[in-house]
């Protein structure tokens, strides 16, 4: 559904991506994982088509959404208002019909009509959730979406975010939460100052480390060490 | 392009406080200073006591010249306020009910005809701002001047008539008795008989040739004399010849500058306030990677500000209506100069925008930037060196603001061309939406 060649950016003499490449199957969970700086939100971002590549190619089949780190709203329009705005931006054919499915997937019927500066963090991460499915794309990104979240409002997101693959579609995001990798995905792109390292499963990572880890997260950073991160 | 016009417009209706600074504040600040240029500088407030007996008029031979430093006199160049007592005219210079006092004495019609002496009138100012102690000066300056020439006018005629008596011969009134004066003409004529009638060698009639002489010459340095006394009266005539510019009133140009000022800040401030916005909302990245393109944004913003502003500017002309005389069958070039100003100011807007990239930074610059350049354009040739002045000019002609104001001093009042700063605009709009293009590049 999504497919990454040889990606690279630089930011003045700073190469952000080094060539990255992975693809991404139908209802396929992918999580994109590595320390601060590792590239993860610039390579989202080119996957998203909000800055282009310096090189390579990206190739999706059909609409991707979009889910910024810092949720993407208008605090002034309501949840409502905000879904309708860009569905018609997004030419969704039927607007109200589409406004009406998020509202209920995002459990937010009740409060459609608040103005999003009155919603808590964990709300309106679902109403930013929800605008980057408002177009039903086959292809979902989410940048961080954990962040700033308490622990069961991440229980709920994940628990949504698992029965969007279960439906189909695919999903890649990218998190510095290891272990929400371990628990939430199919496969993990491992980065590291802009350099892939691994892609697999979050299983063939752990094995990748040449002595036994009682953790995902130690296996991990005993992973950057081996590679020189 | 609408939803989203529709989604600014909806934020703004939900921000009473930004729509208040955005659009109250300049439209107060444009029709503050457009009154303090229009009233202020035109005609100071002075308190009048004329002590003069109602019934005494200034009297020069056959002339009535009417009362001295009349109403309709002072009228011309200050706004009077009559007083009863010297004590309530200074009251009213200190209270600032007045910026000062005239007071006129009893016997200043007496000396001011009297060619022996001269006539005194007091004025009480308050000093504490020396602007309007200049304006005071230059205005008061301007009545006495004025009277001035109004008497000595008079009393050139008068004596011209004495000189026309002398050289030509009449009957004059002294003192109720009647006299008849014989006159040079007369005299030489006579003379001339005189010497006819003597005999070629007669002593006398060498002495008659002196005195014929001496008439003739008398007759001709008279004929000049009416001449001179109307320029020793008036030494320096003005003549006023316009160079460049119109004769527009002080007060229909500072409603032009209120305009354009007020068009200028509610554009600016909206269309960088609107931009920054979208990246202080996070929505810039999701809205350009797809729905709506960054040229695509960029209109928007520049067609919002536009619009808003010329729906705000228009309700400000309006306003200014009940102030200044507006020739409303010029309303379609009103609209025109309106709209492609705005374009031009929302192109800017966006620029600063885009630069700033977040809301307070974005409007602080286009304070910072706007002012200077409202000063800059306002300086008049020769009050600053002329290399500054070039500088000026230059600055003025990068940025829309003095295009902007010939363009609505020219569709309002018909002063100057309307279509070359129209093109002016037009090329400094596309100027600045290309500066505002390159900077939202890195706006994501």
């Amino acid at each position: 559904m999504l497919e990454a060649v040889e990606v690279r950016k630089s930011y003045g003499g700073r190469e952000a991506l080094k060539g990255v490449s992975f693809q991404v199957g139908r209802g396929e969970l992918v999580a994109c994982i590595g320390p601060n700086g590792a590239g993860k939100t610039t390579l989202l971002t080119i996957l998203a088509a909000v800055q282009p590549a310096d090189s390579g190619t990206v190739t999706a089949h059909g609409r991707v959404g979009w889910v910024p780190q810092q949720p993407a709203l208008y605090a002034k329009l309501s949840v409502a208002e905000n879904l309708r705005l860009f569905a018609r931006l997004e030419r969704v054919p039927d607007v109200e019909e589409a406004v009406g499915r998020m509202l209920a997937q995002a459990d937010l019927a009740d409060r459609a009509d608040e103005q999003v500066k009155r919603l808590s963090g964990g709300n309106r991460q679902r109403v930013n959730v929800a605008i980057g499915l408002v177009s039903s794309p086959p292809v979902l990104l989410l940048d961080e979406p954990s962040t700033a979240l308490d622990p069961r409002q991440r229980e709920r997101l994940w628990d949504f975010v698992g029965t969007l693959a279960a439906e189909g579609k695919s999903v890649v995001y990218s998190t510095h939460v290891v272990s929400e990798a371990e628990r939430h995905a199919d496969r993990v792109v491992v980065l590291a100052d802009g350099e892939q390292l691994f892609s697999g499963t979050p299983a063939e990572l752990a094995e990748a480390v040449p002595y036994a880890s009682d953790s995902f997260e130690r296996a991990f950073v005993s992973f950057l060490e081996q590679q020189g991160h | 392009m609408r939803w989203l016009l529709a989604k600014d417009l909806r934020i703004l209706w939900r921000s009473p406080l930004t729509t208040g600074v955005l659009i109250v504040y300049p439209v107060v600040v444009a029709l503050l200073i457009g009154f303090a240029l229009s009233r202020g500088s035109e005609k100071p407030t002075i308190a009048v006591l004329n002590q003069v007996p109602a019934d005494q008029r200034l009297q020069i031979g056959d002339q009535d010249l009417g009362s001295l430093l009349s109403h309709d006199q002072l009228s011309r160049r200050v706004h009077t306020v009559a007083v009863s007592s010297r004590a309530e005219a200074k009251r009213k210079v200190r209270d600032g009910d007045a910026l000062a006092a005239l007071i006129v004495p009893a016997d200043a019609v007496t000396k001011a005809t009297s060619e022996v002496d001269q006539s005194e009138i007091e004025l009480f100012v308050n000093e504490e701002d020396p602007v309007k102690g200049r304006l005071v000066d230059d205005s008061i300056s301007s009545v006495v001047a004025d009277e001035n020439r109004r008497v000595s006018r008079a009393l050139v005629k008068n004596n011209l008539q004495y000189l026309e008596l002398l050289l030509k011969g009449g009957t004059v009134n002294v003192l109720g008795n009647r006299f008849t004066v014989l006159g040079l003409r007369r005299i030489g004529a006579i003379t001339r008989a005189a010497r006819r009638s003597l005999p070629p060698h007669a002593p006398v009639r060498r002495q008659l040739d002196q005195v014929i002489r001496f008439n003739d010459l008398a007759q001709q340095n008279f004929g000049v004399g009416g001449k001179a006394l109307s320029a020793v009266s008036e030494p320096i005539k003005i003549r006023k010849h316009v160079l460049t510019g119109a004769r527009v009133p002080l007060s229909s140009f500072a409603a032009a500058v209120a305009v354009t000022i007020s068009l200028m800040f509610v554009t600016v401030l909206l269309a960088a306030g609107s931009l920054a916005l979208e990246r202080t909302e996070n929505a810039f990245s999701r809205l350009v990677r797809g729905p709506v393109s960054r040229t695509g944004l960029l209109a928007e913003k520049i067609v919002l500000a536009a619009g808003v502003a010329l729906v705000v500017t228009l309700l400000m002309v309006v306003v200014l209506g009940g102030f200044v005389t507006l020739e409303w069958g010029r309303f379609p070039l009103w609209l025109v100069a309106l709209v492609v100003a705005g374009l031009a100011f929302a192109a800017l807007g966006t620029a600063l925008g885009a630069i700033a990239r977040e809301i307070s930074s974005a409007s602080l610059l286009a304070f910072a930037m706007l002012l200077p350049l409202v000063f800059c354009a306002l300086v008049p040739s020769g009050v600053v060196s002329p290399l500054l002045y070039d500088l000026t000019r230059g600055v003025s002609a990068a940025f829309p603001f003095k295009p902007a104001l010939q363009s609505i001093d020219a569709a309002f009042y018909g002063d100057g061309g309307l279509f070359g700063p129209l093109v002016h605009l037009a090329g400094l709009a596309c100027a600045f939406a290309a500066v505002a293009r390159v900077a939202v590049r890195r706006m994501a």
